[in-house]
């Protein structure tokens, strides 16, 4: 064989494309719905812990400043080793999806309660005390005045951050989370190919470029003004 | 509560597993220090690449940057890894893993340059080329400088990221810190281990945490 039919052998196999491609669609299936679970509880948990954090409480602030500096300084897949190999030794016993979705949750926690924080940060004063000098209460002065300010500054580097973590549902496939890269991997491993691992990398592209694209167009039209 | 204390923070077996843990922490600052010029020099190259004059040059660049942001790292290490033995190619692990993180983190810091390139006022080239410093001396001398103090933050963060990432070399059986912990893991079958390499990343990138936070708020006021 000449160089170039070893290389479509080995990645453009059509034999092998027939034969694992719906395996390589259940995962983007699976990916697609670990993806979404992580984005919603995500960010909902960094609001939450956000709006917590405004209202100065000494104690529950230094419990969410250190939830935070260490789900930011740990890496993922640390994480979800522990949990995933360290919870059935104490009785409690997790499928490995709800693992991989409960740690990616957590540390898009993390990042989004730090990214909400700057933006509630950067509100100024004066509007926290003419909310506040209407009659709003503090919860109300939150929900209308502050919270939809500062969300509006934080939307490009939300998405940024939330399209790194969401492509972390790739390391599932170290827990056995039968998402894309899992199934490329079992597929490859089957068929002696390179194709699947191809066919994966397309699958997250099909996946991905839109999202990094919207990203981008969100970044110009947001901008973050630093100075 | 003893039954946590045993199996999450066993003294006895991280006294054990500390020395194979260190070999590991070495292998991982190994790497460090040889993906993260390779991802600022790399990153560098494409935001340059990115203000090429000719448009074909850029959309290629600028679909590179895509291409390699959307594809998760540890999808484009396998693919490297398991991937081009089957035409003839064997990167060793530590070889897979810088080629991986040179794409992946290029494409992260040559975004990071090129949003500081940016920044900067068109008055700055036109004063610094009409004391007669050519473009490239006005790149290097002029623009790079103040770019890269203003993206200093987003600089300092993807460097966190980059270390973190360094765990996915875990998955290559590569022995830096995750590798050796997990390996003590499934030699003990408790995963104390774990929790002292978690201890280590934590030592390692908190100070680098607490400095981050500290940065976007001043610039956040």
């Amino acid at each position: 064989m000449s160089g170039l039919d070893i290389f479509l052998d080995a990645f453009f196999n059509q034999k092998v494309i027939d034969k694992y491609l719906p395996d390589i669609l259940w995962g983007m299936v699976v990916t697609v719905q670990a993806a979404l679970a992580v984005v919603v509880t995500g960010i909902l948990a960094g609001l939450l812990l956000a709006a917590v954090r405004s209202f100065h409480i000494r104690p529950l602030n230094w419990l969410i400043v250190g939830f935070v500096d260490i789900f930011r300084a740990l890496p993922p897949l640390v994480i979800i080793l522990i949990v995933y190999f360290g919870l059935p030794n104490v009785g409690i016993s997790l499928p490995s999806f709800a693992v991989l979705w409960l740690v990616l949750s957590l540390v898009l926690a993390a990042f989004a309660e730090e990214i909400f924080w700057a933006g509630i940060a950067s509100i100024r004063k004066g509007q926290w005390e003419a909310a506040r000098s209407t009659g709003l209460t503090l919860a109300q002065t939150l929900a209308y005045i502050i919270l939809p300010q500062a969300v509006r500054l934080t939307v490009p580097p939300l998405t940024n951050r939330t399209i790194a973590i969401t492509k972390n549902t790739a390391l599932g496939a170290v827990i056995g989370v039968p998402e894309i890269l899992m199934q490329a991997q079992t597929a490859q491993s089957f068929s002696g190919n390179a194709t699947p691992l191809l066919l994966g990398s397309l699958a997250y592209i099909a996946l991905f470029v839109p999202v990094v694209i919207l990203g981008r167009w969100l970044e110009t039209r947001f901008a973050w003004d630093r100075a | 509560m003893d039954l946590l204390l045993d199996q999450f923070f066993n003294l006895e077996i991280m006294r054990q597993v500390l020395p194979l843990l260190l070999r590991g922490l070495g292998m991982t600052l190994l790497l460090c220090l040889a993906v993260i010029p390779l991802g600022l020099v790399g990153g560098l190259m494409i935001a340059l690449v990115c203000r090429s004059r000719h448009r074909p040059v850029r959309w290629a660049a600028f679909a590179l940057v895509d291409f390699f942001r959307a594809v998760p790292p540890l999808v484009l290490l396998i693919f490297i890894y398991a991937g081009l033995p089957f035409i003839g190619l064997r990167p060793s692990p530590f070889l897979a893993v810088c080629l991986a993180f040179f794409l992946n983190t290029g494409a992260y810091y040559g975004e990071i340059y090129r949003a500081g390139i940016d920044s900067i006022g068109k008055g700055q080239w036109e004063a610094a080329r009409s004391t007669g410093l050519s473009a490239p001396q006005t790149l290097a001398h002029v623009v790079i400088p103040q770019a890269v103090r203003n993206v200093l933050p987003d600089l300092v963060s993807n460097t966190v990221e980059v270390v973190k990432l360094t765990s996915i070399a875990s998955v290559v059986a590569l022995p830096e810190l995750l590798y050796a912990a997990d390996m003590a893991r499934s030699v003990t079958y408790n995963p104390s281990s774990l929790v002292l390499a978690a201890a280590i990343y934590l030592a390692l990138l908190w100070p680098c945490v607490r400095l981050l936070s500290r940065l976007e708020h001043r610039a956040g006021r």
